[in-house]
């Protein structure tokens, strides 16, 4: 294998990686409420941010910027939960969906507003952008510790619903809210609890975002929260293993079009990656791993 | 077609000298209006009649039949694009879009035919792309049609040698006027209101109440919301064209998600299904819009427009649901199902569509 293909394939990895834990957020959200959240982009924006812009400037150290971003994410999606969706939880399905988009727009525009439409270039401390070499590839500490934390992430989530009472809470939220319900679990704290964990996951992508690619600015997010969608469709909604696995398979195949195909389709990728949601949503509507569709009367 | 006979039957008994007098009454403002008002008015008015164009028809899918579409700005694009390209000037055509077909290039239209070429550019592009997209439902459908922007932005602005890619098309001629848009407006106006009030309409209810049971009493659902999709296809291409010539200048950033999400603004305001309450809503947002730009620029507040919407949009949502007439028309109350809220009942708006996981 060439150098250049592994290289590719590492560049492919790292996306994935950010990707994944996007749609990680989204999925688990969706499979609670079965809202499809526009805005979980922009939490990932806001992390972004809060790390530049607050924690780096004052000078924190990066133990204390991780779990920071983290809790910034998870407030900010517990806030929109309680402020906008809550209230809307009995109206019809395509009004949540509408309001999220609607708050998406607003968090952008408002973070044009104060902060103005202009990216800003971000650093990162030297440490994490020392280059490695990787059999003739390079590879920087950050791509290596994005990759690491999305993996750590993602298997404390799954210990986190599989073992947990609230992880279990959720599963069970997630296949019936009112039987939930009834079985005397607090359903709205739940909710609350799955945005916050859905929204710290997107914080920690929207620094790893704005730390791999060096700037970051109030529209960031809206793209990469839109390709996390079409990632966990393709997993298949509600299955959180399939949601990483179709994470890591955009940013993949985002990466072999730049990379591999002729520069001129280069520029088609964002067309392929919708081209490839209605594929994928016409032959496999649950996706890879979902679960096979139940008709309802 | 369901409606044929119903459609018919309307037509013969809609109470056609109402709809004389509101032409004639249409007209004196119009020529008020084209004698008496700034350019810049004439501009806003102008923009208050396209986005009418665009909330009506889009309101005939989404509204009245359940399928929410977010594809819009795709079909504006291609309707502005096909009808920029016959309309401009054949001279500099050669030199500036040397992609051009030898037919097309050597030819100059006037607006009505390329009007009518993009929206049966948007109508044809609605009908291959609904074919697989329309078998989806809900999010699914929104998210899908979404990419359908994308997919147009993309090959716009990559078919440079025949729409000039990322730099678009400026200096088409000024065609549109305030005749021509509302000309269209009362198109639309009349075309989606007696197919709402004849049976058609309510087989794309019955559609969006419950797709199982309107099955099974018989209605073609596949081709009817093919139907409701290329019909607002069309007029959102014919909106595109009539956009393009009253902006004279077009880019593929011109039509993306905001214009999107400003067009169904106008729909959840309006109520979903409500003609005459998407008008309302397009004509209030188009004059918030265009009286809060100034403020915009002078308070250097970029942005403003849009959370002024978002805000507008979020707070109908939560206090009144069903929007501001429900799925009925204010003026005839007795023909339209009553402005409720969407039944309980119906496991369509309660949450998990047939075809999902649970």
């Amino acid at each position: 294998m060439s150098a250049y293909v592994l290289q590719q394939l590492i560049n492919g990895l790292v996306l994935g990686s950010m990707y994944a834990l996007v749609a990680v957020g989204f999925s688990m959200i969706y499979s609670i409420v079965r809202l499809i959240n526009f805005a979980h982009g922009d939490v990932a924006m806001i992390g972004a941010f809060s790390t530049f812009l607050v924690f780096a400037a004052a000078g924190l150290p990066l133990w204390v910027i991780v779990p920071a971003t983290l809790a910034v994410g998870a407030a900010v999606a517990a806030v929109i939960e309680f402020l906008v969706f809550r209230p809307q939880r009995q109206a019809p399905q395509v009004n949540g969906f509408i309001t999220s988009l609607g708050v998406s727009i607003l968090i952008q525009n408002v973070g044009i507003l104060l902060l103005s439409a202009q990216p800003r270039s971000v650093r990162l401390p030297g440490l994490l952008r020392t280059n490695h070499d990787f059999f003739g590839a390079r590879v920087t500490t950050l791509d290596i510790l994005i990759v690491a934390a999305t993996l750590i992430s993602l298997l404390v989530l799954t210990l986190f619903v599989k073992r947990t009472r609230l992880g279990i809470a959720m599963r069970a939220t997630s296949e019936n809210v009112s039987a939930a319900q009834l079985m005397g679990i607090p359903v709205n704290r739940v909710i609350t609890a799955a945005f916050a964990v859905g929204g710290s996951l997107a914080g920690l992508a929207g620094l790893m975002w704005g730390g791999r690619y060096g700037q970051i600015d109030p529209l960031m997010g809206f793209v990469p929260g839109l390709k996390a969608f079409v990632a966990a469709v393709i997993g298949g909604v509600g299955s959180l293993a399939g949601a990483a696995l179709g994470g890591y398979l955009l940013g993949m195949a985002e990466i072999m079009i730049v990379g591999m195909l002729p520069s001129e389709y280069g520029s088609y990728r964002d067309a392929f990656v919708f081209g490839l949601l209605i594929l994928v949503l016409l032959v496999m509507p649950n996706g890879l791993l979902g679960k096979p569709a139940e008709e309802r009367a | 077609m369901t409606g044929g006979t119903g459609m018919m039957d309307r037509l013969r008994h809609s109470p056609a000298t109402l709809g004389i007098g509101l032409l004639l009454i249409g007209a004196a403002l119009i020529a008020g209006a084209e004698t008496w008002l700034t350019p810049f008015e004439r501009t806003v008015i102008g923009f208050a009649g396209i986005n009418i164009i665009l909330a009506v028809s889009l309101t005939f899918s989404n509204g009245l039949t359940g399928l929410f579409s977010l594809g819009h700005p795709a079909f504006m694009m291609l309707g502005g694009y096909t009808a920029a390209i016959l309309t401009f000037p054949a001279m500099r055509k050669s030199t500036m879009l040397p992609g051009l077909p030898e037919f097309i290039a050597t030819s100059e239209l006037s607006l009505l035919p390329a009007t009518l070429a993009g929206g049966v550019v948007a109508a044809v592009a609605a009908l291959i792309a609904g074919f697989p997209v329309l078998r989806l439902r809900g999010h699914y459908l929104a998210v899908a049609t979404l990419g359908l922007i994308v997919i147009v932005q993309v090959l716009i602005n990559n078919m440079d040698s025949i729409t000039r890619g990322a730099i678009g098309l400026a200096g088409l001629p000024r065609l549109s006027n305030l005749w021509w848009i509302y000309g269209w407006v009362a198109v639309t106006l009349f075309v989606t209101w007696q197919l709402k009030h004849a049976s058609l309409g309510r087989a794309l209810m019955s559609i969006r109440e419950n797709e199982l049971a309107s099955a099974s009493i018989g209605v073609r659902r596949a081709r009817l919301k093919l139907f409701a999709f290329v019909l607002g296809a069309f007029f959102a291409g014919v909106a595109g064209a009539l956009w393009a010539h009253l902006v004279t200048n077009l880019t593929p950033n011109s039509f993306g998600i905001v214009t999107a999400f400003m067009i169904v603004v106008m729909v959840v305001l309006g109520g979903s299904g409500s003609l005459i309450g998407a008008a309302l809503a397009a004509i209030a947002l188009s004059v918030i819009s265009e009286v809060a730009r100034p403020i915009e620029r002078a308070i250097d507040a970029y942005g403003l427009v849009q959370i002024v919407t978002a805000t507008l949009l979020i707070a109908v949502l939560l206090f009144r649901p069903q929007g501001l007439f429900g799925s009925g028309e204010p003026v005839t109350r007795r023909m339209t199902t009553p402005g409720k809220p969407p039944s309980k009942t119906s496991h369509e708006h309660r949450g998990g569509f047939p075809n999902e996981t649970s």
